[in-house]
């Protein structure tokens, strides 16, 4: 639906590798999206997956050593990060490219009032003075919805529920009216009534902003509330890219139906859910194969053998598996797939 | 379900757990975090209850309560018509090979020292369920109920992935035979693939073994599927329970309508009528007069800020603690 918007994001090949003790561990492996002004991608999968390594990797904020982005570009308005400097690495963060994190008490400073922290982020890129820079942040903080916030400006984290210090956390990356949003888990720790507000809010500033965001969950419930398109992540690839409304209607790759049909539903009933037998490979191990391969209902000998490209379908899908290619028997046998 | 003779195997009356908290001066009155306040419940032989509600309502308060974990401030918890709370260490000892527990976080409850095969043991011999020479035998047992190999057995717990991890608290708890387990948030460390394996296990387990569950959580979709009656906390206090279809079809509490529209829903065609609840829930040390929740209800009329509002049974076994439910929109 966004597509006549601006490209301000293109991701080609990444790779993100941790060198340890027991060998290479793929974190990452070659992913690819973009992100359109104003659009929301998601990025689901589950534990290991390496969603947020990917978010992590795009503002190249990776632990290094031991890890290491070992190929691919990070396209931002057209300009690679990863061969970028840090100079103008620092530039980009917080300022053009912002970011949320789960926990919140772990991301902000706890001896530093809140208001104050939100200010540095304006002092630092746009230079503002001091003075400015704090009646801006106050007015970020209204703007996220915190009552008072001239009180709570002043205020340390602490002082503050869980609720509100991610409302501070969005004041802050947004502050400085960034281009791109990556919001890495930004609901989980929060309880539902309140994960609803702030969802909320991510929605009404994106349209009023026009930022791209990058939404990092686990919770498929959420994904189908806030994205545009989603990418389902396992073990460091990415093994479907649909627009929402397709995932969900039509999930394509055996994980993304699988993920799909183990979800408990909310307004039916179900004697029995459908489970995903086995479990994800080691990331230090990977499987020649389709890395779904040993878990999936449908693997033929191919899967165990080769690992399938990401294809495009006719109808816009982005599908990692066998089935929907000439190679899978089962296709020549007869006609249709489940 | 309603039909059949329902035996109550565990009966709550008027618990209330009260924590104290730091005193700022010596001439200030001790204050409290009302945890649990005042609440009652029954719980019927083979039944799963769920208790749901937000961080800090005292839902896992409650489970710790029952089992003695932390000792009450006051109310009576009976079980199988004996009071719990009257009982010495060795009768209540005695007792928990009844009353078991699985935790959210199998990792911090299982002892990183010991192998599947002791923890086991250890379970075992407390309660004396199994004599020693059986007592292997019974562990391969319990390892296939669990889904589990036999050489788990000589494996230590960091050498398990978290679903196998919660497989191990679960064969531990099944050790010493229970009647009633409280699954306090257990699955909820878990990934949605492994979460749905583990919900599948207890259900067949619950089936095979006619147990008792009390299910603590805060996922509502998970408390869907795997129980029988709801019951709805909000800053200790019940606000409403009823049949987990008439809860989820029909709520009749403002908080719990609130709530149900809160869940995201992985349905990208559902257009819904969202409640967003405004605020933050109270404090708990020093929680709003009259209806707890009135503070965030869209609903409140003077009535709510100045008296409390009884748990009353408005529908046929469905309770619910709000003076205006029969006027709500619905």
């Amino acid at each position: 639906m966004n597509k006549k918007n601006k490209l301000i994001l293109e991701v080609k090949g990444l790779k993100t590798h941790f060198t340890t003790k027991r060998g290479v561990s793929k974190a990452v492996d070659g992913i690819d999206f973009t992100l359109h002004k104003g659009e929301t991608l998601g990025i689901v999968g589950e534990s290991g997956c390496g969603k947020s390594m990917t978010s992590l990797s795009i503002l190249r904020l990776i632990p290094s050593p031991p890890g290491k982005i070992a190929g691919g570009s990070v396209l931002f308005k057209g300009k690679d990060l990863v061969t970028m400097t840090e100079d103008e690495m620092r530039k980009i963060r917080g300022n053009e490219i912002s970011m949320i994190f789960q926990e919140p008490m772990t991301s902000l400073n706890p001896v530093i009032p809140v208001g104050e922290q939100i200010a540095e982020a304006l002092r630092l890129h746009q230079k503002m003075g001091k003075k400015a820079a704090w009646e801006k942040s106050v007015e970020m903080l209204k703007l996220v919805g915190i009552p008072s916030p001239e009180k709570r400006a002043k205020q340390e984290p602490f002082q503050l529920s869980g609720g509100m210090r991610q409302r501070v956390m969005i004041a802050m990356a947004l502050a400085c009216t960034p281009e791109v949003l990556i919001a890495d888990e930004p609901t989980t720790a929060l309880d539902v009534t309140i994960q609803a507000q702030i969802l909320e809010l991510i929605k009404e500033l994106q349209t009023k902003i026009g930022m791209g965001v990058i939404m990092i969950t686990h919770d498929l419930g959420v994904v189908a509330e806030t994205c545009d398109k989603v990418a389902v992540m396992y073990a460091g690839n990415i093994v479907e890219h649909a627009s929402t409304e397709q995932l969900f209607a039509n999930p394509k790759h055996p994980y993304t139906q699988g993920l799909l049909n183990s979800l408990p539903k909310i307004h039916e009933d179900q004697d029995e859910l459908i489970t995903i037998d086995g479990s994800v490979p080691s990331p230090y191990n990977m499987p020649a194969g389709c890395r779904f391969a040993s878990r999936c209902p449908y693997r033929e000998d191919i899967c165990i053998t080769h690992q399938p490209n990401l294809i495009n379908q006719s109808d816009g899908v982005k599908v990692r598996c066998w089935k929907y290619t000439d190679e899978w028997t089962g296709n020549r046998d007869k006609e249709g797939v489940i | 379900m309603e039909t059949a003779e329902k035996k109550i195997i565990l009966q709550v009356d008027h618990l209330k757990q009260y924590f104290p908290v730091k005193k700022d001066s010596f001439f200030k009155p001790k204050a409290y975090v009302k945890a649990v306040d005042d609440i009652s419940f029954e719980l019927y032989e083979g039944e799963t209850l769920s208790i749901v509600g937000e961080s800090g309502c005292g839902k896992s308060t409650t489970g710790r309560a029952i089992l003695r974990l932390d000792e009450p401030t006051d109310g009576k918890v009976h079980y199988m018509g004996q009071d719990i709370l009257g009982l010495n260490k060795k009768e209540m000892r005695k007792l928990r090979g009844d009353l078991q527990v699985i935790f959210q976080d199998p990792f911090a409850s299982l002892n990183p020292r010991q192998t599947v095969k002791q923890i086991l043991n250890e379970a075992m011999a407390i309660q004396e369920v199994v004599d020693k020479p059986k007592r292997k035998d019974r562990m391969l047992e319990l390892l296939g109920y669990v889904g589990l190999s036999a050489e788990s057995l000589d494996r230590y717990p960091h050498e398990f992935s978290g679903g196998q991890r919660q497989r191990i608290g679960i064969a531990r708890a099944l050790a010493v035979d229970p009647k009633l387990i409280i699954c306090d948030e257990a699955v909820s460390a878990l990934d949605v693939s492994i979460q749905a394996q583990i919900l599948n296990l207890l259900k067949n387990l619950q089936k095979q073994f006619k147990l008792t569950f009390l299910f603590i959580s805060h996922d509502l979709s998970v408390v869907r599927h795997i129980s029988d009656r709801v019951m709805v906390m909000y800053l200790g206090k019940v606000v409403e329970i009823a049949e987990k279809k008439e809860l989820f079809d029909s709520p009749l509490h403002p908080y719990t309508q609130a709530l149900l529209s809160s869940i995201p829903v992985p349905d990208p065609t559902l257009k819904r009528d969202r409640v967003i609840l405004k605020g933050d829930v109270p404090s708990p040390i020093d929680p709003p007069r009259g209806c707890r929740f009135h503070t965030r209800c869209p609903f409140a009329v003077e009535k709510c800020k100045q008296e409390e509002p009884p748990l009353r049974e408005l529908v046929k076994n469905h309770f619910v603690s709000c003076h205006i439910a029969e006027d709500l929109p619905v």
